[in-house]
């Protein structure tokens, strides 16, 4: 018996247009129909945080929302808001502070900490690590990651320097 | 960990709904944020036949002020009740609780239809709607009724909900001037399941309880009224000869289970350790 359903949306401003399962997550979709392959799959149950992107704006797990229901979303990938240069000067600091070492749960850190200075570029190291509970890093202890957010968030407008 | 197959339906009227709900019965599941519902399938805890997305069921996602108190729709986001401002004016204890619930990215799609529905004993907002009195609104087709959250959530994952009903409301009656509320929890980290959470909703009165309802979570197989607890505490301030007693009675109201995460007993003390808190915060003018 034939599931598929066919479903429209743009990702990172290209429009799109696939038949897919019901069962595929937007995540598995995004990997596999449309080659993105910089969200990641981690836990795919919603904690980790790995396979984070935006859909209309708001930041979803890509492993809880399944492609079906992007039908008619504009969804954002790290491949998209990279290109944009949105999040270069995070990527910058990243660099810098050293806030990676395997690189897995970056595209998701990324993405959170956008959300996290979006909303407050002066959000304190409480206000940060809270902000980032729900994005597991398992190789730098995370003290390097805040060190990046909370110095790009200074150096952006309405910022603390 | 992918789900197994499943047919997808997404009714664009809440007829529709009902029309499928009665097509699939038991092997048909509501889908509405899926923060919880789709680790349940990622995990094939859940193999239904069908879901049925209502995410774009129309009138269901608004926030207002009718005669009966504050109407939040069930499609409403968890997200969308933080940042309310009439929540905040109208039912302060939700917008203190919502920040608890999940990480960012959760609370962006996880509904507050979907939290009632499920009825997780350790979910924050159940727990509020009981303290603020507050009524579940289950509509079936050619009807609706408001069931008060006291009597809606009847075990773990279990409600007072039909076949062929859905939550389509939280309805929060209108809070008489002098009541205050408080929200708090103790979890291993910001976002995780609490290992205790207290919903606290009473009237101050020269820094006295005049009136208290105490609703705990992650101590039992429903949001956990306290009822002992707030006998002990009524007409008193909550200095420490009052809530040592109060602490005691929260031994018979309480039920928690031991898991990997904390022992019933652990439970238990941090239960105290914020009944004292929220109680000292709450009547500090």
């Amino acid at each position: 018996m034939d599931l598929t359903v066919e479903i429209a949306l743009t990702v990172n401003g290209v429009a799109f247009r696939r038949r897919v399962e019901p069962r595929q997550s937007l995540v598995d979709f995004l990997r596999s129909e449309l080659e993105l392959t910089g969200s990641h799959v981690g836990c795919e149950h919603g904690v980790c945080g790995a396979c984070t992107v935006r859909v209309d704006g708001s930041l979803v797990r890509g492993c809880l929302m399944l492609a079906v229901q992007a039908d008619g979303a504009r969804v954002e990938t790290i491949e998209g808001i990279a290109a944009t240069g949105e999040i270069a000067d995070l990527q910058d600091a990243f660099a810098r502070e050293n806030a990676l070492q395997c690189g897995f749960c970056t595209g998701g850190m990324l993405f959170t900490a956008q959300e996290i200075l979006r909303r407050n570029p002066r959000a304190s190291e409480t206000e940060i690590r809270a902000g980032l509970s729900g994005n597991y890093c398992r190789c730098t202890g995370y003290h390097a990651i805040v060190d990046a957010i909370s110095k790009a968030g200074a150096a952006r407008p309405g910022g603390r320097s | 960990m992918k789900p197994a197959p499943f047919a997808y339906h997404r009714p664009a009227s809440l007829g529709e709904a009902f029309d499928l709900l009665d097509r699939y019965g038991t092997d048909g599941r509501i889908l509405a944020g899926g923060q919880s519902l789709v680790p349940v399938l990622n995990m094939r805890l859940a193999t239904p036949a069908a879901l049925i997305d209502i995410n774009r069921l129309p009138g269901l996602d608004g926030i207002g002020l009718g005669p009966e108190g504050l109407v939040i729709g069930a499609l409403c986001r968890h997200a969308a009740v933080e940042g309310s401002s009439l929540v905040a004016q109208h039912a302060p204890l939700l917008a203190q609780a919502m920040p608890h619930v999940g990480h960012l990215a959760i609370r962006t799609r996880g509904t507050v239809g979907g939290s009632i529905a499920l009825a997780d004993p350790a979910a924050e907002l159940p727990a509020c709607l009981v303290a603020l009195d507050a009524t579940v609104r289950a509509t079936r087709r050619g009807g609706a009724r408001d069931i008060p959250a006291a009597r809606f959530f009847r075990g773990i994952y279990t409600t007072a909900l039909e076949p062929g009903e859905l939550v389509t409301a939280a309805v929060i009656p209108p809070i008489p001037p002098g009541w205050r509320s408080r929200f708090d929890e103790l979890a291993r980290r910001a976002g995780d399941y609490a290992l205790v959470g207290l919903a606290a909703h009473g009237r101050v009165a020269d820094g006295a309880l005049a009136e208290i309802r105490l609703v705990f979570t992650g101590v039992g197989p429903t949001p956990m009224r306290a009822a002992g607890a707030e006998a002990a505490l009524a007409g008193r301030r909550p200095d420490p000869r009052a809530l040592t007693a109060a602490g005691r009675a929260l031994d018979a109201d309480l039920a928690p289970q031991g898991d990997v995460h904390a022992s019933a007993a652990l439970r238990r003390h941090l239960a105290r350790v914020l009944l004292a808190r929220v109680l000292t915060r709450m009547t500090e003018s």
